[in-house]
């Protein structure tokens, strides 16, 4: 590698320098402070998140680095950017529970900017080594983050599940990238694409592209790689979930799209597939096993089961305007989804105990109004009614399917997103014909502001929406 | 008329009034007084608004009028709305009727009457929205959107079993409507175009037409609602709010027909061909059997209910019939029904305010102490019966007409459901008005307050008027209508002439 390549590769992956130097700075002042500097390194870490941010949207800068294992394209900030966003918003909303969760830790914001570096990474890999040190990168954080009350029976239980079948799920993936690498003799994707395409491809390929894809959707959550989420989100204290739903699950989604769309694109028969499988799958138990939860986070979890099967819609029809939809999905879910762990935190008695279930949300209108609103409009948006902000996500991957001709996919697709508008209403039902039973401690002035802005979104996005759908168009932009 | 956007002002008025409202409060000495003037106020000042549509409306011209486009989203959706001789009136038709939503909900609404009026204008902003889109997505926007209010209006100041009555409401239309999401998406895949005015001149394949017709079907029929998809519109009448029943009956029955007529009949003419027996079976059967279930019904505002899906199969039936006097009659049907079901269920709420109960056995001998209720309701009930003279007479007629010349046979079943209409309706009346004033709970009744006479008496004013005088209407109606049945029969001669020169 020469000085020149080098220090292109340096200036394309500055964002992930300045995490990860950030990240030893931050732990070195951790360390030599004690355990009473841990607001002290909240508050720079999202400084660190911040920088990385800005620096991605004001210095825009395409290419390949270090010998084409890392890709910065559009496709990549835009999801880089989304990251971010997913986690400093749910670092911001953990400062005000970070005593009764047993957050206050210097060691809790330092394992989230790690985090975050390796989902920065993530959606940069072109290689299948790159890919897999990322995704671990990114998962050891979280299984530490998700164990991180380590006082609490269900915070550990939750530690340890997602530890074990995240151990196995990459596993299973490493096995797919020996054997993608065994047929066709490389680990970059653009090299995998090229040898696909000029020559007929393998059984044996097919089988690693299985489990490569099986990985992926582990960490996406999507059926039938699904069974650690609700345990892990219910179990793990409520900041580290609303985390968990955010930047991982774009990260995730973002590797995915890349590999089908790049390294496996030539064998698009193949993969589509088992990508319809699992979407139809993920839709279909999303919204039918919610129906019967009880706990708000376990909800979430079948919410998010059955939203990553509409993104995978998307996926599934291997086209520029399929991955234009994702990527408008993913943002649109993550910034609904944050709005809505937003709610959930503030779901605080007033005499200090965090409550969990569904029907504590009774009557919340005529308790605390603005928050009853935002989350009745958030509800509607989950459900996909316009003009709220997830019908327009729905619509344009349903665009996508009806383009690639997958009309079964689409209709199965619509009839489930009926099926569960009826959880979603119960919330709405809960919150607004029934009676309250207490009220809610007041909420801090940064979760409002999380749900404000949320709430905001999703309604205001009729109106504003266009350039966050140029935007995800001009990254669909990078694959086609 | 100048450049002045006069559409997105009527469309997004009542949002001023939404506005306004978020600024007052509740408990104040004049709160409640404050909500309802704003609220009053914002109403009428739209409708008077709207009636400017009306004046600068060009009757001649058969097109698409206030034209008013641009871009949206970015993604080739534009923001495109216009009127023709076929919207124009159902704008005006719900601007008209939202005054009297409000004056219905005075003294009926105690609690949270702040959201209670919030919900209703932004309903009226989507009704709106409805009938001015010109794109299709916008289109859908608007028409889904209005389950929203509609759910939380029912659910919360509905009645005893309001929560099951609001599910079904939401999840019967929702499912209707998802499936049109898909055919909308298919069109725009097919013609490249979100555009309601290029779809309207681009011929979909026929064997296309048939699935974008069915899917369509799927969205309409569960909306305006037509047997057997109707089981919600009861339910969900009952446990309404006197006001939300007549926006229910008076708009929202409309988006189904409305779409009828734009999209399966204006866009999938072979598709309509087609299925018009198909309709025509499931119209008399609407016609007869909830004309029959009508009379059985103990509760009021069921058997009103019951007997908007009667009057709904002579729309549905008059606008397959595809000729000027199906279609015409077909909105002229609507729009009668609008008002009349609407004064209906505001009559239900007169006694209903006195009362609280909607059992037909609790009533008996009005009109001792109540003469000009009686008489209201007796006109009211008249209309809906279809009596000569009443607007309900013209709509029922001009349908049978245009289906006798189709199909003589489902002009002869329709005709029976006039009978049974008769039937019901009277009896219902002298049940709750004549018979001897015994009950001890109804002797102390007084007659209509000075609010009461205030909605009541306008909406007689218009239903006699346009029974006699019915050409304001079909002026309004007749270029668009004669152009939409000219391009249908287009289209089928074409498809005629393309299958005679393949064999």
């Amino acid at each position: 590698m020469t000085a020149e390549t080098l220090s292109l590769s340096l200036q394309l992956s500055m964002p992930e320098i300045i995490l990860a130097v950030g990240a030893l700075a931050l732990l070195m002042i951790g360390v030599f402070s004690g355990e009473k500097s841990a607001p002290t390194v909240t508050g720079l870490a999202v400084a660190l998140l911040a920088v990385a941010g800005l620096w991605l949207i004001f210095m825009p800068a395409d290419g390949e680095a270090y010998g084409g294992a890392f890709k910065l394209d559009p496709f990549a900030r835009f999801m880089k950017v989304l990251a971010l966003i997913g986690s400093l918003v749910a670092m911001i909303m953990s400062v005000g529970h970070a005593r009764s969760e047993q957050l206050d830790r210097f060691e809790f914001p330092v394992l989230l900017v790690l985090s975050t570096l390796g989902m920065l990474l993530l959606i940069s890999a072109n290689d299948l080594i790159a890919f897999y040190l990322a995704l671990e990168l990114m998962s050891l954080a979280l299984y530490v983050v998700a164990a991180i009350n380590r006082d609490s029976l269900r915070s550990t239980e939750a530690g340890l599940k997602y530890f074990v079948l995240g151990a196995l799920s990459s596993g299973m993936m490493l096995y797919g990238m020996s054997l993608v690498y065994g047929f066709t003799g490389n680990t970059g994707f653009d090299q995998i694409a090229r040898v696909l395409s000029s020559e007929t491809r393998h059984l044996g390929l097919v089988f690693g592209m299985v489990f490569v894809l099986a990985g992926a959707c582990f960490k996406i959550s999507a059926v039938p790689f699904h069974m650690w989420t609700p345990d892990v989100y219910e179990g793990a204290p409520t900041p580290v979930t609303a985390f968990f739903a955010a930047g991982p699950k774009v990260a995730a989604m973002a590797i995915l799209v890349r590999i089908v769309s790049d390294a496996f694109l030539p064998i698009v028969a193949d993969w589509r597939q088992i990508i319809v499988f699992v979407s139809i799958a993920s839709m279909l138990l999303g919204s039918f096993a919610a129906i019967g939860q009880r706990n708000i986070k376990r909800l979430m979890a079948y919410s998010s089961i059955g939203h990553m099967g509409y993104a995978l819609v998307g996926v599934a029809a291997g086209t520029e305007s399929g991955v234009s939809g994702v990527t408008l999905y993913m943002a649109i879910y993550m910034v609904m989804t944050l709005g809505c762990f937003a709610c959930i935190m503030a779901m605080r008695r007033k005499e200090g105990d965090s409550v969990e279930n569904v029907d504590d949300l009774a009557g919340l209108a005529s308790t605390k109004p603005f928050m009853a609103v935002v989350l009745t409009a958030l509800m509607f948006s989950m459900a996909g009614i316009p003009p709220l902000a997830g019908f327009f996500a729905k619509y344009f991957v349903f665009v996508a399917a009806i383009e690639a001709k997958l009309y079964a996919l689409a209709v199965i697709g619509v009839l489930t997103s009926v099926v569960g508008a009826y959880y979603y209403l119960r919330i709405v039902k809960l919150m607004w014909f029934d009676e309250a039973k207490g009220e809610f401690a007041r909420i801090s002035g940064e979760l409002r502001l999380v749900f404000g802005l949320s709430g905001l979104f999703v309604t205001a996005y009729v109106l504003f929406g266009g350039p966050i759908g140029t935007a995800a168009n001009a990254a669909a932009k990078s694959f086609f | 008329m100048t450049d002045w956007p006069i559409l997105s002002t009527v469309t997004f008025l009542p949002l001023v009034g939404v506005l306004l409202l978020l600024l007052t409060r509740e408990d104040g000495p004049y709160g409640r007084r404050n909500i309802l003037n704003v609220s009053l106020f914002t109403t009428i000042f739209t409708f008077v608004v709207s009636l400017f549509i009306w004046f600068g409306f060009d009757n001649s011209n058969p097109g698409f009028q206030m034209v008013e486009k641009h871009a949206w989203l970015g993604t080739g959706i534009s923001y495109h709305l216009g009127v023709d001789g076929i919207s124009m009136l159902f704008v005006i038709l719900t601007t008209f009727l939202m005054p009297f939503c409000v004056l219905a909900s005075w003294e009926s609404v105690q609690k949270r009457l702040k959201e209670y009026m919030i919900a209703f204008l932004l309903l009226e902003v989507v009704m709106v929205g409805v009938f001015v889109a010109l794109d299709v997505v916008l289109f859908y926007v608007f028409f889904e959107a209005t389950l929203i209010p509609m759910f939380v209006i029912i659910g919360v100041w509905g009645g005893k079993d309001r929560v099951y009555a609001s599910y079904k409401f939401f999840l019967y239309t929702l499912l209707g409507s998802v499936l049109m999401m898909l055919a909308i998406i298919a069109m725009y895949w097919q013609a490249g175009t979100t555009d309601i005015t290029e779809l309207l001149k681009y011929g979909f394949p026929a064997g296309m037409q048939t699935w974008l017709w069915l899917a369509c079907f799927a969205a309409f029929s569960v909306k305006m609602p037509m047997w057997p998809v109707h089981t919600w519109l009861p339910d969900a009448h009952v446990q309404a709010p006197t006001a939300g029943s007549v926006i229910l009956a008076g708009v929202m029955l409309k988006l189904g027909g409305y779409g009828f007529v734009r999209f399966s009949l204006a866009m999938f003419p072979l598709a309509s061909e087609y299925f018009a027996p198909f309709v025509f079976t499931l119209s008399v059967l609407a016609i007869i059997y909830t004309s029959l279930v009508a009379m059985m019904q103990v509760d009021i505002k069921k058997l009103i209910a019951y007997s908007s899906v009667a009057h709904m199969g002579y729309v549905t039936m008059g606008i397959f019939a595809a000729n000027v006097q199906g279609l015409q009659g077909a909105l002229f049907q609507m729009l009668s029904h609008g008002i009349v079901s609407g004064a209906l269920f505001l009559c239900v709420g007169v006694v209903y305010d006195r009362l609280h109960t909607r059992e037909i056995a609790a009533y008996g001998g009005l009109v001792n102490n109540m003469p000009k209720y009686a008489v209201a309701f007796m006109i009211f009930t008249m209309a809906n019966v279809g009596l000569p003279g009443t607007s309900g007479f013209i709509g029922e007629f001009l349908t049978i007409i245009g289906v006798f010349r189709v199909n003589t046979w489902v002009a002869l079943f329709a005709a029976t459901g006039v009978i049974l209409s008769a039937s019901y309706a009277l009896w219902l009346y002298r049940r709750v008005i004549f018979g001897a004033l015994e009950k001890e709970s109804l002797k102390a009744l007084l007659d209509l307050s000075a609010r009461e006479k205030l909605i009541l008496y306008p909406l007689i004013a218009v239903t006699i008027f346009y029974g006699f005088y019915p050409a304001p209407i079909f002026d309004a109606t007749r270029a668009s209508v004669d152009l939409m049945v000219n391009n249908y029969s287009a289209a089928l001669q074409a498809a005629k002439d393309l299958a005679l020169n393949v064999h």
